[in-house]
């Protein structure tokens, strides 16, 4: 631990740069902790909503944003919206965390455990890519081969088959092309690879 | 006023009794909904955790489609899908620079005429609904709301983010009893139904506890992900419980569509995981509407 918390910055923290990109403001926290006692998924993960919080107030200690990064909790997160509708503050967490995880993607420094989570992301989005619309037997396939787990849900398939919900070719949209612009535009190339 | 419809993905494939079920309510109801054209898919959860641009052309794309096509309104049915191009809208709505950056990733100007409406907007909408209800859908109900239909509230400035009461309010005008119940609201799992089942089956199965705990006969959803978790996904939610859970899972358009008097074929019923029987009766859907036809709401003729 270093003793001159008062330092200038002469770098850009991790909580300027979400704040640069989301303008949500981790200072606002005053550490409450609303969120982590609503959110659905707390005791799953390595650090509750408010504990990342604190990892970013931290703002002399780069290893703890490193921490905040490379940590479950921001893969483990839903969305489900609870702790910003509970926020006393008003302070958009699902936004943060989706900046943390673009940040995270970026530098590689996903957490291991979140593979099959990123994997799922990456199939799904890849059928969006190439058909215009989520062809869900065509992400399943890709999402196994991606995540090696060739025998889940092997069960559940022919029963979703024969109730009709499982189609066998994908619809494909007539905007393919500019679908395929926006894709390139937006997501590079290598950040969509495993 | 033209009313657009956006199916999304899941419609089409694994909740394609949802979008049955809304068709054959909106033709019982005289309603037309055209599908917007060329639509694309929404992007959903897999894009706005990798890539936030990408999060907002996709819907952007959609909108602009129903935009150019003289849509004033698109119903989105799918809670997911709403949300996404809610609050797509909003944030290109409030933020020139983003509209422009967005329009130019795709080759459309988005202006954002076409507002977005969820599945209990356009159903509340409907004039004297209450007289057109044939066969009232008199059971005792936990109207499950989920996270994205409600929140965030201050983009989608639809009902209140916990306890809402518009689907309860909807439910009662069609004879059930909706039940006062804890879970309206929590999180079922989401996206993470095949890469962490173990996680849906543990937040599924709080769900469905409290509706039986508190005597409800169904659940009542209004989105694709929520009822493929509670009912597709009922064996893993079982396993984990270790008992089993009967309580149906139902789209607010099937329970509608059995109150209007059609067919449960019609509607779909057939194609869930979980049969759709109620726990006081041991016949199927198909008799429920008849045998509870005799009652009749105030307002019927």
């Amino acid at each position: 631990m270093r003793s001159d918390t008062h330092v200038q910055h002469d770098r850009q923290t991790l909580a300027d740069c979400v704040l640069e990109k989301t303008s949500v403001d981790v200072a606002r926290c005053n550490q409450c902790g609303k969120c982590s006692a609503g959110c659905p998924l707390a005791n799953d993960m390595d650090f509750p909503p408010s504990q990342i919080m604190h990892l970013l107030q931290l703002r002399d200690f780069p290893e703890f944003a490193e921490m905040a990064l490379r940590s479950h909790t921001i893969w483990l997160c839903l969305t489900c919206e609870i702790c910003y509708a509970r926020c006393p503050m008003e302070i958009d967490i699902p936004k943060l965390m989706d900046a943390l995880r673009a940040e995270s993607l970026a530098r590689k420094k996903t957490n291991p455990k979140a593979k099959d989570i990123i994997a799922f992301h990456r199939a799904f989005l890849d059928s969006v890519r190439y058909t215009g619309r989520l062809f869900e037997m065509g992400q399943i396939v890709d999402y196994k081969i991606r995540s090696r787990h060739f025998l889940q849900d092997l069960l559940q398939a022919p029963a979703m088959f024969f109730k009709g919900k499982l189609h066998l070719f994908p619809e494909r949209i007539r905007g393919r092309s500019l679908l395929g612009r926006i894709f390139a535009r937006t997501l590079k190339s290598k950040e969509n690879r495993q | 006023m033209k009313t657009g419809f956006y199916p999304g993905c899941s419609m089409k494939g694994s909740a394609r009794e949802y979008s049955e079920s809304l068709l054959a309510v909106a033709a019982a109801l005289g309603r037309e909904l055209p599908e917007i054209p060329d639509w694309n898919c929404c992007g959903a959860t897999a894009a706005h955790n990798l890539n936030q641009d990408l999060s907002l052309a996709l819907p952007a794309r959609i909108l602009a489609a129903a935009e150019k096509d003289g849509m004033d309104e698109v119903l989105v049915p799918c809670a997911a899908c709403y949300s996404r191009l809610s609050v797509t809208r909003y944030e290109l709505l409030q933020d020139e620079d983003l509209r422009q950056k967005i329009s130019g990733l795709i080759e459309t100007n988005y202006r954002g005429s076409a507002k977005v409406l969820n599945i209990i907007e356009w159903l509340t909408s409907i004039p004297d609904l209450e007289t057109k209800i044939k066969a009232p859908f008199a059971r005792r109900v936990a109207c499950y709301y989920g996270c994205l239909l409600v929140r965030p509230a201050g983009i989608l400035k639809f009902d209140r983010p916990e306890e809402p009461q518009s689907m309860d309010q909807l439910l009662k005008k069609i004879g059930a009893t909706p039940l006062d119940w804890a879970f309206k609201t929590e999180c079922c799992g989401a996206g993470f139904s095949v890469s962490r089942t173990d996680l849906v089956a543990k937040l599924s199965g709080l769900i469905l506890d409290d509706a039986v705990a508190r005597g409800a006969e169904a659940v009542i959803v209004a989105c694709p992900m929520c009822h493929l978790n509670l009912d597709l996904r009922r064996p893993q939610i079982e396993k984990r419980a270790g008992k089993k859970i009967n309580i149906p899972v139902i789209y607010i358009t099937q329970a509608l569509g059995l109150a209007l008097g059609i067919a449960p074929k019609k509607l779909g019923l057939q194609r869930h995981t979980v049969a759709v029987k109620f726990s006081q009766s041991t016949e199927g859907a198909a008799n429920v509407a008849q045998s509870s036809g005799s009652k009749t709401l105030p307002g019927e003729k």
